[in-house]
């Protein structure tokens, strides 16, 4: 087994890639430092020189970091399929199943033209709609590019602030669509369709397989999203030294109650990924945005987004469409409140 | 007896099961270019239908030959498909 690993090609570039990785990442800042002083030879403490120290540091940091994260999600995905994570939720009690969900919702790879598969599979596979909610506000809001950046930007506080408070708005809506009983508002059709018996042994994909997976997934996120990343933090770099500090004080500040409310309701139609918003975010807050708004700001424009409630369309009526923003909608507010209270 | 390939290979049936997202093109372009390339003699037909991708899978895309998914979820190498196939 072992020896077949080494044998593996995909492997074998990966014990090139990964040294190579640690080596840039580590020699990034002195090399930053001295691009900027020997090389340009550019003045220190100037807005200009600072905003570009910032930019070629941060940009190639950032990516560094979202193409290794996004390598190793990649792998770990190929072994939590759908199937798996169905398997996994058949017949766990309501609570324990809120929980479990928005788990597996970081995990199980999902996109939005997966959903509606997904939902029938675990609709009709007697998992309650609540849980099945729990999985479906969990897997887009807790998403690796979103806590790459913010670990990036923020540091590991934040992101871990992040993950504890979307897995719980994900376990408490959940829950709360269960208790609501709203099945009446799934269209009927989902509950005649036939769902057929694929046994397929997804264990036989050889780790030289998953090892490509996890290259895909980094060509396939990375290519969609670097140029989002370059120009949040382009914004973010140009914004550093010329706009004054408390520019957004008054507007998304903490005394402004209402900016929390209000910065879900501006999220929900804007729909933008995790890639674009974080580095929009860090500006926001730099300029005088609480903590609070600022996360409530993101959670709403990454956790509810418009594309994909018409896709859910699809299957559920829209009354449900609209408590289920309603719901999340509240628990991302009483985040943004608890944070501006705390902070 | 006849080798085991040439019964199978015999006028395959392949089906690309997906609802249109960018991945499921692209499997069904890959399987087709698989297919010309190595001239096997297979009918493609891409299934879009919800209910009736349902029958056979959860994760998109698939690939289905002759009534059995073979893969699910990614887009396989032209030589991983080709195995595939004709195994």
């Amino acid at each position: 087994m072992n020896l077949q690993i080494l044998k593996s090609r995909n492997f074998q570039i990966i014990l090139v890639l990964l040294p190579l990785w640690f080596l840039t990442y580590h020699y990034l800042q002195p090399f930053t430092d001295w691009l900027i002083e020997s090389a340009f030879g550019l003045p220190r403490n100037k807005h200009l020189t600072e905003a570009l120290r910032f930019f070629i540091f941060e940009a190639p940091k950032v990516m560094l970091l979202l193409a290794l994260i996004i390598f190793v999600v990649g792998v770990i995905r190929s072994y939590f399929t759908a199937e798996r994570t169905r398997k996994a939720l058949e017949g766990k009690k309501t609570f324990t199943g809120n929980v479990m969900a928005a788990g597996l919702g970081i995990v199980t790879p999902f996109c939005s033209c997966s959903a509606i598969p997904l939902f029938l599979g675990f609709v009709e596979s007697g998992i309650p709609l609540g849980v099945t909610f729990s999985f479906l506000i969990a897997s887009p809001m807790i998403n690796e590019v979103a806590i790459i950046l913010l670990y990036g930007l923020f540091g590991w506080q934040t992101a871990l602030i992040y993950v504890v408070t979307g897995l719980t708005i994900a376990i408490f809506a959940g829950w709360v669509i269960g208790k609501l009983k709203l099945e009446k508002w799934v269209e009927p059709w989902v509950y005649e369709t036939q769902l057929g018996n694929s046994e397929m042994d997804e264990d036989r994909i050889s780790f030289d397989i998953r090892i490509r997976m996890g290259f895909e997934a980094v060509k396939e996120i990375v290519g969609k999203v670097w140029l989002y990343v370059m120009l949040g933090i382009a914004i973010g770099a140009g914004v550093h030294g010329f706009v004054p500090e408390n520019f957004m004080a008054s507007l998304m500040g903490k005394s402004t109650w209402y900016s929390v409310p209000l910065s879900i309701l501006i999220g929900i139609p804007l729909y933008s990924n995790a890639a674009g918003i974080v580095p929009i975010v860090s500006v926001l807050i730099e300029k005088g945005a609480s903590l609070g708004t600022a996360l409530a700001f993101m959670m709403s424009v990454i956790g509810l987004s418009l594309p994909e409630m018409v896709i859910l369309r699809k299957v559920l009526k829209i009354p449900l469409i609209l408590t289920f923003i309603g719901i999340v909608g509240c628990g991302i507010m009483v985040v943004g409140f608890l944070f501006n209270f705390i902070f | 007896m006849l080798p085991l390939n040439s019964q199978i290979n015999f006028n395959m049936e392949i089906k690309i099961l997906g609802t249109g997202c960018p991945k499921c093109k692209a499997l069904e372009n890959a399987t087709r270019e698989a297919i010309t390339k190595n001239n096997i003699d297979a009918t493609v037909t891409k299934v879009e239908d919800i209910t009736e991708i349902m029958k056979l899978t959860m994760t998109t895309p698939a690939l289905v030959v002759d009534g059995k998914v073979v893969v699910k979820g990614r887009v396989p190498s032209q030589d991983e498909l080709v195995q595939l196939i004709e195994k």
